[in-house]
């Protein structure tokens, strides 16, 4: 219960909430390394992904690498970075550039793998009616693949942000802002109201942008996708 | 060409000149279709029928070149169908699928427009084709433009899918087991309107099916194709019937294609000795076919019946014997010309 307490007292205080170590201004930090990472990631990853998926050329070996590139964790890939950005640069290599990179490297594999598998499943008989209706391939990626895969290139997306928020967290180890720090600080102060308070923004943040994908995807999917069955 | 650029045509001549269609090379090469010719003047429906694997979907598929053919020339209006800009030359034929192929995403009025917005046609005119569309496939379009595909039962979508394949006024269409996918009930009505529609449209229709029905149904002529992607036999449905070329085409036609040829021929196609009404004997209008006729004969137990003409007034005495009679003037004639 204390520690309950605790995080509701550190929540609460308004000096928290104020000047460039507050919740806001590190949220915003957070929020916004976040989106530049899933940003460049989905830059890189959908074209790829969505190529690969229409024409499907070296699918095998692209979306296999991608699926082990997942499997590598986070703090060693930020850790094997900071060695070569603080030769590029010594002062941000070792806080900003580590943890962006890692972010983006992260978080292409979901969305280059859930973009080709959308478009790959998209029923072949329906491609070749296109097709046969005259549609360019480009007409047919953006009106026909596109918008049936979409359930499945947002939950890429989706998966993608949110290990991208996680993710961040762990920039703080390296120096680098966002809500992490909150949790490094509490940890390193024994202060568990600030511990925790840290724990809890990251995981509202979290759910927030899952949330918020949800309803985008709710919105853009086509009702005649989501319905089931002749009514 | 500019004629039929414009839609005004309604037709085009199809002609298939010494086609072959061959997948690998060298030693593991094998024929898909081999050397098929044939032709089909503009506004006949002619039905390609054959086993699975004898190369029908392959041949149909050249003509708006899905696949493309290894040699041979496919003629559209006389014109090599290779030399055309291949998405211009897809957009002029109308493609009808088992599967339909509607896309899921859109709604019954977009699907149906789709090749006209290819076309760059204006949305009102768009919009007044599509329920010109639906209304003439039998769909409300009040009802039915806003729906999606999945909220259609089969039959429904199979209509979406010819007046979506109709909706640029296409000279030819191609149509793939259109009606396969639906149970008998519907697949026989969708028939019977769809002939009655091409009665009024008059396009040239290539039609692939396995089912030798629907291929006598259906087809203005048959081209019966085998293992191979070879033609067994071309011509109309009675000249197969009648006149089959090998013993392939007559395993495949049936044993019972004698019957089968009854449902080609009516009352009207008879001729009787003059007959007076005959209470008690049953009337047959002109439109009844032969096969109907023996039937109610061989169930009535009795010798013959009346036909009327068209007036309803008695035209002359029906018998068995007429009918077997009417078979055998058929094998007289020629098949294969």
């Amino acid at each position: 219960m204390d520690l309950i307490a605790a995080t509701a007292q550190w929540l609460a205080d308004p000096l928290n909430w104020q000047g460039p170590n507050g919740i806001p201004s590190r949220l915003m930090e957070h929020v916004a390394l976040s989106g530049v990472s899933l940003l460049v990631a989905a830059l890189i990853a959908l074209p790829l992904g969505l190529w690969i998926g229409h024409t499907g050329r070296f699918s095998w070996w692209i979306v296999s690498t991608a699926n082990a590139w997942r499997a590598l964790p986070s703090f060693a890939v930020i850790g094997l970075l900071v060695p070569f950005t603080t030769v590029i640069d010594p002062d941000l290599g070792f806080t900003l550039y580590p943890t962006l990179v890692a972010m983006i490297v992260l978080a292409g594999p979901p969305i280059l793998v859930n973009a080709y598998q959308g478009i790959a499943g998209v029923d072949g008989e329906l491609v070749e009616a296109a097709r046969a209706m005259g549609m360019k391939e480009s007409q047919i990626l953006f009106g026909v693949e596109i918008p049936i895969a979409l359930p499945v290139l947002a939950t890429g997306l989706r998966l993608a942000a949110v290990q991208v928020i996680a993710t961040a967290t762990l920039g703080a180890t390296f120096g680098f802002g966002g809500l992490g720090r909150f949790i490094i600080l509490g940890d390193a102060n024994r202060d568990n109201g600030e511990l925790f308070g840290g724990v809890v923004l990251v995981a509202m943040l979290a759910l927030a942008t899952l949330g918020a994908f949800l309803l985008l995807e709710r919105r853009l999917v086509s009702t005649g996708l989501t319905r089931r069955a002749a009514g | 060409m500019t004629v039929r650029e414009t839609g005004h045509a309604r037709a085009a001549s199809l002609e298939f000149h010494g086609v072959t269609k061959r997948y690998g090379r060298g030693e593991s090469a094998h024929g898909a279709v081999n050397d098929l010719s044939f032709a089909v003047p503009a506004g006949a429906i002619c039905v390609l029928v054959g086993p699975s694997g004898c190369g029908k979907t392959t041949s149909l598929k050249m003509v708006n070149r899905l696949i493309e053919p290894t040699e041979g020339q496919i003629l559209l209006d006389g014109v090599n169908v290779m030399t055309e800009n291949v998405t211009a030359l897809r957009r002029r034929i109308g493609y009808v699928i088992q599967q339909v192929g509607l896309l899921p995403h859109l709604t019954v009025g977009r699907n149906v427009a789709i090749v006209p917005s290819l076309m760059g046609w204006s949305k009102q005119r768009q919009s007044a084709r599509t329920d010109e569309l639906l209304s003439l496939v039998g769909l409300d379009p009040e009802r039915y433009r806003g729906r999606y595909p999945v909220q259609l039962s089969g039959g429904e979508r199979q209509r979406v899918g010819v007046a979506r394949a109709l909706a640029a006024d296409p000279p030819l269409m191609l149509m793939d087991e259109p009606f396969a996918a639906v149970d008998p009930i519907v697949r026989e009505r969708l028939q019977d309107e769809f002939l009655r529609l091409q009665h009024e449209l008059a396009k040239t229709i290539l039609f692939v099916t396995h089912d030798i029905d629907e291929a006598i149904k259906m087809g203005d002529l048959i081209a019966v194709m085998e293992a191979g992607g070879r033609l067994a036999q071309f011509g109309s449905p009675d000249s197969v019937l009648a006149h089959p070329a090998s013993d392939f085409v007559a395993q495949f036609v049936g044993e019972d294609r004698g019957l089968k040829r009854l449902s080609l021929v009516t009352i009207a196609d008879l001729s009787l000795e003059p007959s007076a009404a005959r209470p008690g004997l049953p009337t047959f209008g002109p439109g009844t076919k032969l096969r109907d006729a023996l039937s109610v004969l061989l169930a009535a137990d009795t010798s013959g019946g009346v036909a009327l003409d068209d007036a309803g007034k008695p035209r002359g005495f029906v018998t068995v014997d007429a009918i077997a009679s009417a078979l055998a003037e058929g094998r007289g004639t020629v098949a294969n010309p």
